[in-house]
């Protein structure tokens, strides 16, 4: 895959079709490349949204972190490039103990 | 989850840009820098969406995004240059938690807007100002000529209220006359003069095309600012945020 500048965008792109199966902001979680280890967060990935589907790509080493999928009443979500994702989770206000 | 919107009123700010105010039933409210995806459907049930910045804090059920009319753009055709008062569209989001600047930052902002990648900008010039947060904002903007600058009366106004926010300006094809640079790209030593010195620590935000934005990141990454403290929105031909 070259790095053709006009040809990707980036994960804020994918941050609404996201919500539609998160119920957190995927675009903000930080994760870690299987392939390079570069950490940074899902809103810098490269994304190409010019296929059936929607790939995010490291911007370091440009291998696939993520790979989103729609069919009929479905959405396949592949995230065997991340190590991890790590989520921001506030503590809720009214917790009980 | 998709929210029934309509359009309230439409405002040109260039020849090809135009400010689409909605109102959108039950809106949650939103950060300076999110987007939203606008959907469209036709008669016959073929839909369209795309992503579109928003350019202003809510107002209750209230949102404006302006929209720059793209060649292979069905959506942003629509919104530029077709939608009316009263029409029906949808709207999801706010959608996106990174690309934001929140009234809580103190730090030094630097933000680097490429054409129509002002608009997630100018929100957060918007939101600074309405929340009377005192952070230094220092704005870059590169634009191809002065008649494509959007909301240029605003800035101007803006930048001499005297508040701590700075408004520079790259000008690619052709500047004003009497402009000292000449009509070239944003370079490392305009970033040297219109941003912060990476001691400072700003927070930069970068939005426009993406090859505008790996330029610009790259720029600011030799500068010697922190990778974490840039963030960036890009927009391309597929019809991405703005």
């Amino acid at each position: 895959m070259s790095g053709d500048a006009a040809s990707y965008l980036d994960g804020n792109a994918v941050a609404g079709e996201l919500r539609e199966v998160f119920v957190a902001d995927l675009t903000a979680a930080i994760g870690e490349c299987c392939e390079c280890g570069r950490v940074a967060a899902l809103a810098e990935a490269r994304v190409y949204a010019m296929a059936p589907g929607l790939v995010a790509r490291c911007a370091g080493c440009e291998s696939a972190l993520m790979r989103v999928v729609k069919g009929e009443g479905r959405t396949w979500l592949d995230l065997r490039g991340l190590v991890y994702l790590q989520l921001s989770t506030p503590a809720v206000a009214s917790e009980r103990v | 989850m998709w929210r029934a919107a309509s359009v309230l009123s439409l405002q040109d700010e260039t020849a090809t840009a135009r400010t689409v105010r909605l109102h959108v039933a039950d809106w949650p409210g939103h950060d300076a820098g999110q987007h939203v995806d606008v959907r469209l459907t036709a008669a016959d049930g073929y839909t369209a969406v795309r992503s579109y910045s928003l350019a202003a804090p809510a107002e209750g059920d209230r949102i404006e995004l302006t929209v720059e009319r793209i060649v292979d753009g069905e959506v942003s055709s629509y919104l530029a240059d077709v939608a009316a008062i009263g029409d029906a569209l949808e709207v999801r989001g706010p959608v996106g938690g990174w690309f934001v600047w929140r009234p809580e930052q103190l730090e030094p902002v630097a933000l680097i807007a490429g054409g129509s990648g002002i608009v997630p900008l100018m929100a957060m010039v918007r939101v600074r100002s309405a929340a009377g947060n005192n952070a230094p904002f220092r704005l870059l903007y590169s634009a191809r000529t002065p008649e494509s600058v959007i909301y240029a009366a605003e800035l101007r106004d803006r930048a001499v209220a005297g508040d701590g926010l700075g408004v520079s300006y790259a000008y690619t094809r052709r500047a004003p006359q009497g402009w000292s640079r000449p009509p070239r790209r944003v370079d490392a030593e305009l970033i040297g003069v219109a941003t912060w010195p990476s001691g400072d620590r700003p927070t930069c935000y970068v939005c426009g095309p993406t090859p505008f934005v790996e330029s610009v990141a790259g720029l600011l990454t030799r500068a010697g600012h922190e990778p974490a403290r840039i963030r960036t929105e890009r927009f391309g031909p597929s019809g991405g945020a703005t």
